[in-house]
């Protein structure tokens, strides 16, 4: 199992070194930072063995995270990854000053013990670092069943939000042809429920609506199959019970206290990609360049898009940027080398443009511009449900949030090689969203 | 915040304050000084200085406080061990105390101080701990038990532990049974042979019931404890599979990853017709493609391991090619894996989509991607025939961008294209030689001027071209001066007019001016050939090429099975056995997938055979080069006309196994002799023979004798694995020595564990000490299907070539078969070489006794013999060790011994036999001492038997 254990700052000073097994040497800290933190070359591996010491690196932030073994060890990326969590959940951001004495006893044991990673679950390690006295409900709360859930929560009002995050991801040939699309969508709960709720979704996922198709559904059974998302495949955290997803398609949990990643999908059929991005790029000289970039809007006329935001990437080498845009505000952002173009909303199928007048400095560089792929992001708010009918024990209504959908867009260089004119193969860009999910709630 | 404060001290006066403070009345500021001392000590600071006064800490009801102070102790117990127990105390209080937090902390932190004298302190604790009633408290305890198995093994079995660990496994608690398994499962691992985790029907059930309820990790454990259970038959297989599935679902990707390996391992043992079988192949499919979808790092491993999946099981993941296609912001160890699977993805029915991408990608910034994909190009062209020509033309297309590295990447995969379809493409060679003053990297340089070699009739100017690379030839690295060596000759035979006095150049160059003994031996055998007989020079040098294969990277089907149960770990990302980077005797058991219940019936029917894709056509793997041995032995297999396709990757070096041919020991053995004596002659005029010359002290070793004598049953040792499966693409051989009616035998099991039929074998030995040599042939004359084994008896004679090997018994063997040229190396008893004539006369054995100096006599002990002296007399005459004389002094019997080898050096031996004493003293004298060692071992085994 992992043998050690190192968290350096990004300029590879120590900031926690925990050694859990005696075949990872004082030394192994050293030679981890001289390898990779200190590498000449960007390192080309997240595992990589030096010195036959195998170690598993990420880097968050600013914070290198490094796991050592000599041994023939299972991925404990995912624990890392939670430490992170576990410490951006208690400092709100990942930073140096998270690494103190107290939070390093919970490395200890809690996370990691003899190498064996133990519990990773955010709220019940954040109760071990604010734990004080002797409270001993934890222990039972860690190895039980539901060790994501302390008993005894109370609210005055119990709310449960729910957060649809998409992003869809297209591909596009020079010539314009989608190569590929797909929605990988999350779903964020916060939930802020008393008791021991148990908590029951379904999905309107073909194959439940192919196996209820027969006998009519109560709510939303009568809008027939046309409805129904082709979900490719979909991962749950880890309080839903699998064995009975995988019997009845029915998500069944007692959901872990505040924030917390439900389930994330993936779907890749029928995507109707709600906006159509076309840039034009134009070389003009070597000094000059010129992007004209048109949205489409291509949705149901029930809806609509806000906060609008399109990221248009600029050369590195770029000295100044004129724009003109017909609706919303733009900006160029020398830091991120972007414009930035920002619409409070848009309706269906309005079309915008914008047109860019960059200019570039002269440099020598051989390399070529890479052409990175536009991005888009916006919001839809839709599907605000109110059903009176669910009573959670004192409170009757919850509430059914915002559902966001995050667009990204994936490369596409266009390349007619050395033409004066290129056209850049348009990432479009998109979500398929429409009521990709339909949530049934029904509290106990 | 505090933070800065608490990571600013260095000096040393700080550590006089951090004293006071510790030792301070108030509490507050003790906490805050151990949070200071905790500070410095995770970021590397010396801070054992303030052991006691920690310690001193330690009684304590704050529980953050005490954590701290354990943590403190863990660290420091080992460099302080007489102070650590003054922890004890407090320690054993602790794992008594009401609230189960401290109790667990208590036992968890006193697993961690590695101090001998703490861990008998420990045992009482950790008994009590595994009874507790916290569930907490006992899955703490459990992992306790691993860690102080680490620290003294014996403690643990000596006080049942063990025992406690394995009723854990039927505990009521998920958590508790996972963190037993996990214990359990690493003490396993160090004692391999030991039956520690009983895995039967019942213990699978309590298993699959747990994995349900506990913790992402604990289902790990789960689920890798799982994968070694080998279910009974295929319904249990099932049933096992229908409850792991749902696992696939789960967030976390290591949970996801250690059920595929449960569920890749299990398909084994499932019929191939049956519905579910396909059911979990469909399922199998989507969570794969999730993990893509997940953070870079994980995606990595991921791709690490569906690179795994894709080569045993092709059709899992066959229609989901674009998920495999690059994104622009993918790192670039993403990049680089995503590309691997694509090529293995590609058919023909994607092809022209695959072939699109990589065209992107050859545009790209990154060299080593670039690269990558120019060459994935090329593999495409090699693996779907059907698209051949639409790759020649993309190469040549970024041949077009004359982008330096993409140019020379392009000609190099073109040359393996050549190599595959013969006669199709030559029409682009043109396009190439205009490129050819922008090559400078070897391989490239190689590349080409092997095309210009090969199809010199074609190309006007080749020996322009030739030529030209001729000018800088000592610049040039190894690689390029044996290709052009080679083209050069292959440019003569196809235009001798021409080019004669650029032959002369180039084998002047090569034979003369190098150092490099493979560059001139390959000189020299050129220039022998060509001056002795043309017509075979040409046969040899321009003879038919076999067809390169189509995937020169798959791994070999051994390795993939153990590594497919290895899914999840660093040995799926590495691609390689544990053993190769786990240190000691830990993880090293070879892991095998089970026994395909279908399997019997795929070799009868093709049918199902096709269905599974793999089992019916394995890929044949083409070697790679850098066997040390294969350089050591130069190897004249026979029958030499159907020798082993040349690797293809080297093409360079084509043509130089068939060349080492038949009676070419001899030549070499003159080249080694000649190297002494300069090169003034040319070696035009060669003697056909040469005796292997030897210099040194040694000769009367080498002297050749034969001896021929009665039938005897000599000692022989028994079979060892000699040549294991892992190493030999699935041959695995075990063999002994034997001398039977005087003949020398070595008698050899071989045993297919590959998947495919192994035919045309044959052996070759390397020189060695007493020139030992085959006798005839390998007798194996049907195939040997997969998994049969076949027992072949070689005989032996020792007129071989002769050469001094380290040990003297050492024989470097190399066996071929269809697939590939194996080497291993074995040792023989110095026992076998004994003649039946080796029985001196007396007075010539006083005589000869008296006359090797006494420098030559080397003494042995032989420890545990209870032979008396007749019996082992008797013994050892059967392996031809006569007696001569026997003697009775003092109530020890010295016997007066001589034997001979085959190549006539005499050994001499007293033995002394004490009636009672289990221990005999031997005395070896000998005109070559070197043998002494090696006797003294075939006594010790002769009489041990």
């Amino acid at each position: 199992m992992i043998g050690g254990l190192f968290i350096y700052n990004h300029k590879g000073e120590v900031l926690i070194s925990r050694v859990y097994r005696d075949d990872i040497g004082r030394n192994a800290v050293d030679a981890f930072r001289v390898n990779i933190i200190h590498a000449r070359q960007q390192v080309r591996s997240p595992v990589t063995n030096i010195a036959h010491t195998s170690f598993f690196h990420a880097k968050r932030s600013n914070i290198w995270l490094a796991a050592a073994t000599k041994q023939n060890v299972i991925m404990v990326f995912e624990s890392l990854y939670k430490m992170c969590d576990v410490m951006a959940a208690y400092f709100g951001k990942i930073s140096e000053d998270c690494w103190t004495p107290k939070e390093n006893t919970v490395l200890t044991g809690n996370i990691l013990d003899f190498g064996y990673p133990q519990n990773s679950e955010t709220g019940a390690l954040k109760t071990f670092i604010t734990q004080q006295g002797v409270k001993s409900q934890i222990t039972s709360q860690v190895t039980g069943q539901i060790g994501w859930r302390r008993e005894g929560i109370k609210y005055r009002r119990n709310e449960l939000f729910l957060d649809v995050l998409e992003s869809v991801n297209l591909l596009m040939s020079p010539q314009g042809q989608v190569l590929s699309t797909n929605v990988s969508g999350r779903v964020v709960m916060k939930s802020y429920l008393s008791g021991m709720p148990e908590c029951k979704f379904g999905m309107n996922d073909k194959i439940v609506i192919e196996k209820q198709g027969k006998g009519g559904r109560s709510e939303d059974g009568g809008k027939s199959s046309k409805q129904s998302i082709a979900i490719d495949d979909c991962t749950f955290h880890h309080c839903v019970r699998l064995s009975k997803f995988d019997s009845e398609r029915s998500i069944s949990f007692i959901p872990p206290d505040g924030e917390y990643e439900l389930m994330r999908y993936r779907t890749t059929k029928d995507i109707i990609l709600p906006f159509r991005v076309i840039p034009l790029v134009r070389e003009v000289g070597r000094t000059k360049l010129e992007v004209k970039v048109v949205i489409k809007s291509n949705f149901k006329s029930s809806l609509l898009a806000q906060k609008i935001e399109v990221h248009i990437p600029t050369p590195l080498n770029t000295s100044g940027v004129q724009l003109i845009c017909m609706k919303g505000k733009a900006k160029y952002k020398a830091s991120e080398n972007a414009i930035i173009w920002k619409i409070k909303r848009m309706a269906e199928m309005e079309e915008s443009q914008i047109s860019a007048e960059i200019k570039l400095l002269p440099t020598n560089d051989k390399k070529k511009w890479t052409r990175p792929p536009l991005s888009m992001n916006f919001e839809v708010r839709y599907l605000k449900v109110f059903e009176s009918k669910l009573n959670y024990s004192d409170h009757d209504v919850i509430k059914w949030f915002v559902t966001s959908d995050e667009v990204e867009s994936t490369r596409c260089a266009a390349d007619a090689a050395g033409a004066d004119e290129k056209k850049e193969g348009c990432p479009v860009t998109s979500s398929s969203s429409s009521s990709l999910l339909l949530f049934l709630l029904s509290a106990l | 915040m505090m933070n800065d404060s608490l990571f600013s001290l260095v000096c040393a006066g700080e550590i006089f304050e951090l004293k006071a403070e510790l030792n301070s009345d108030k509490k507050e500021k003790k906490k805050e000084a151990v949070k200071k001392v905790i500070a410095s000590m995770t970021v590397g600071k010396d801070v054992s200085a303030l052991f006691p006064d920690v310690v001193n800490c330690m009684q304590t009801d704050n529980l953050e406080l005490k954590k701290l102070v354990y943590l403190y102790l863990m660290n420091y117990a080992k460099s302080q061990p007489d102070m650590a127990i003054m922890a004890v105390n407090t320690f054993v209080k602790d794992c008594e105390d009401p609230n189960p937090l401290i109790r667990a902390l208590a036992v968890r932190t006193m697993g961690c101080i590695r101090v001998d004298k703490i861990t008998e302190y420990l045992c009482e604790p950790l008994r009590k701990c595994l009874k507790d009633e916290d569930p907490y408290v006992r899955k703490t305890a459990a992992v306790c038990v691993a860690k102080l198995h680490d620290i003294n093994a014996q403690l643990v079995e000596d006080q049942g532990f063990l025992d406690t660990l394995k009723d854990l496994i039927s505990d009521s608690n998920p958590m508790v049974v996972a963190n037993a398994v996990a214990a359990l499962s690493e003490i396993a691992e160090s004692h391999p042979n030991s039956n520690l985790l009983d895995l039967n029907p019942q213990t699978i059930n309590k298993l699959l019931t747990a994995l349900n309820e506990c913790t992402e990790w604990g289902q790990i454990f789960i689920l890798d404890c799982l994968a070694n259970y080998t279910p009974r038959d295929d319904r249990e297989s099932q049933s096992i599979c229908e409850r792991v599935t749902p696992r696939l679902s789960h967030a976390n990707s290591a949970v996801v990853l250690s059920a595929v390996k449960v569920l890749m391992k299990f398909m084994e043992m499932l019929p191939k017709d049956l519905d579910y079988y396909g059911t979990l192949l469909k399922k199998l499919a989507p969570p794969l493609v999730t993990l893509l979808s997940a953070e870079p790092e994980l995606q990595y491993v991921a791709l690490r391991n569906i690179n795994l999946i894709v080569q045993r099981r092709p059709e899992i993941l066959k229609h989901e090619m674009k998920v495999f296609f690059v994104k622009y912001n993918d790192p670039i160890y993403v990049k680089l894996e995503k590309l691997d699977i694509m090529i293995r993805l590609a058919s023909q029915a994607n092809i022209a989509q695959v072939l699109a991408e990589l065209k992107e990608y050859a545009t790209e910034v990154d060299v080593d991607f670039v690269r990558k994909a120019v060459r994935a190009i090329g593999r495409c062209a090699i693996k779907v025939e059907q698209s051949a020509e639409r790759c020649v033309s993309t190469l040549l297309d970024l041949i077009q961008t004359k982008v330096n590295y993409v140019v020379q990447e392009a000609i190099v995969v073109i040359k393996d294209i050549f190599r595959k379809y013969p006669n199709k493409y030559e029409s682009v060679i043109a396009t190439l030689c205009e490129n050819l003053d922008s090559l400078d990297e070897p391989e490239a340089r190689a590349a080409m001027i092997w095309i210009v070699g090969e199809y010199a009739e074609r190309i006007d100017n080749a020996d322009e071209l030739l030529e030209s690379f001729l000018e800088g030839f000592h610049d040039e690295s190894t690689q390029v001066q044996l290709q052009l060596l080679t083209a050069i000759v292959k440019l003569f035979l196809k235009k001798p007019t021409e080019t004669q006095e650029l032959v002369q150049q180039v084998l002047s160059l090569a034979t003369q001016d190098s150092d490099n003994p493979d560059l001139r031996d390959r000189g020299y055998i050129y220039w022998r050939l060509l001056s002795t007989d043309p017509v075979a020079a040409k046969e040899v040098v321009l003879a038919e090429k076999p067809l390169i294969s189509e995937e020169t990277d798959l791994i070999e089907p051994t390795l993939l099975e153990e590594l497919i149960c290895h899914i999840g770990t660093l040995a799926s990302v590495y691609h390689k056995p544990p053993s190769a980077f786990v240190e000691g005797s830990r993880g090293v058991q070879h892991k095998r997938l089970p026994g395909s219940a279908g399997s019997g019936e795929s070799v009868e029917s093709p049918d199902t055979g096709s269905a599974a894709g793999v089992s019916e056509a394995p890929p044949a793997v083409i070697p790679s080069q850098g066997d040390l041995l294969g350089d050591l032995l130069n190897l004249d297999l026979t029958p030499p006309t159907t020798t082993g396709p040349p690797p293809p990757s080297s093409g360079m070096q084509m043509g130089a196994m068939d060349l080492l041919g038949g009676g070419l020991d001899s030549l070499v053995g003159y080249l080694h002799s000649t190297m002494g004596a300069g090169f003034g002659a040319p070696p035009a005029a060669m003697p056909a023979s040469f005796t292997a010359p030897v210099s040194g002290g040694l000769d009367d070793l080498f002297d050749l004798g034969g001896g021929v004598g009665m039938p005897m049953g000599a000692y022989s040792p028994p079979k060892t694995v000699w040549l294991p499966a892992m190493k030999a693409k699935g041959l695995e051989i075990s063999g002994t020595f034997a001398r039977r009616a005087g003949v020398i035998q070595m008698e050899m099991t071989l045993t297919n564990k590959a998947m495919s039929v192994m035919t045309d074998f044959a052996i070759q030995f390397n020189r060695n000490s007493f020139g030992l040599a085959p006798a005839g042939p390998l007798q194996v004359l049907t195939p040997l299907s997969p998994n049969q084994s076949i027992e072949v008896t070689l005989p032996l004679n020792t007129v071989g070539p002769v050469m001094k090997m380290e040990p003297l018994n050492n024989l470097q063997v190399a066996v071929k078969n269809n697939i590939d040229v194996f080497y291993f190396s074995c040792q023989y008893p110095i026992s076998m070489l004994f003649v039946e004539d080796g029985k001196m006369e007396r007075q010539v054995f006083l005589a000869t006794w008296k006359d090797i100096p006494n420098d030559n006599e080397s003494q042995f002990q032989i420890k545990d013999c209870h032979l008396n002296s007749d019996a082992a007399s008797n013994k050892l005459q059967g392996s031809n060790i006569f007696t001569i004389a026997k003697r009775t002094v003092e109530g020890q019997d010295m016997l007066y011994q001589s034997m001979k080898l085959t190549n006539g050096i005499w050994v001499l031996a007293e033995l002394r036999v004490q009636a009672g004493n289990p221990n005999y003293t031997i005395s070896l004298k000998c005109r070559a001492p070197e043998v002494s060692q090696c006797v003294f071992q075939s006594y010790e085994a002769v009489l041990k038997n």
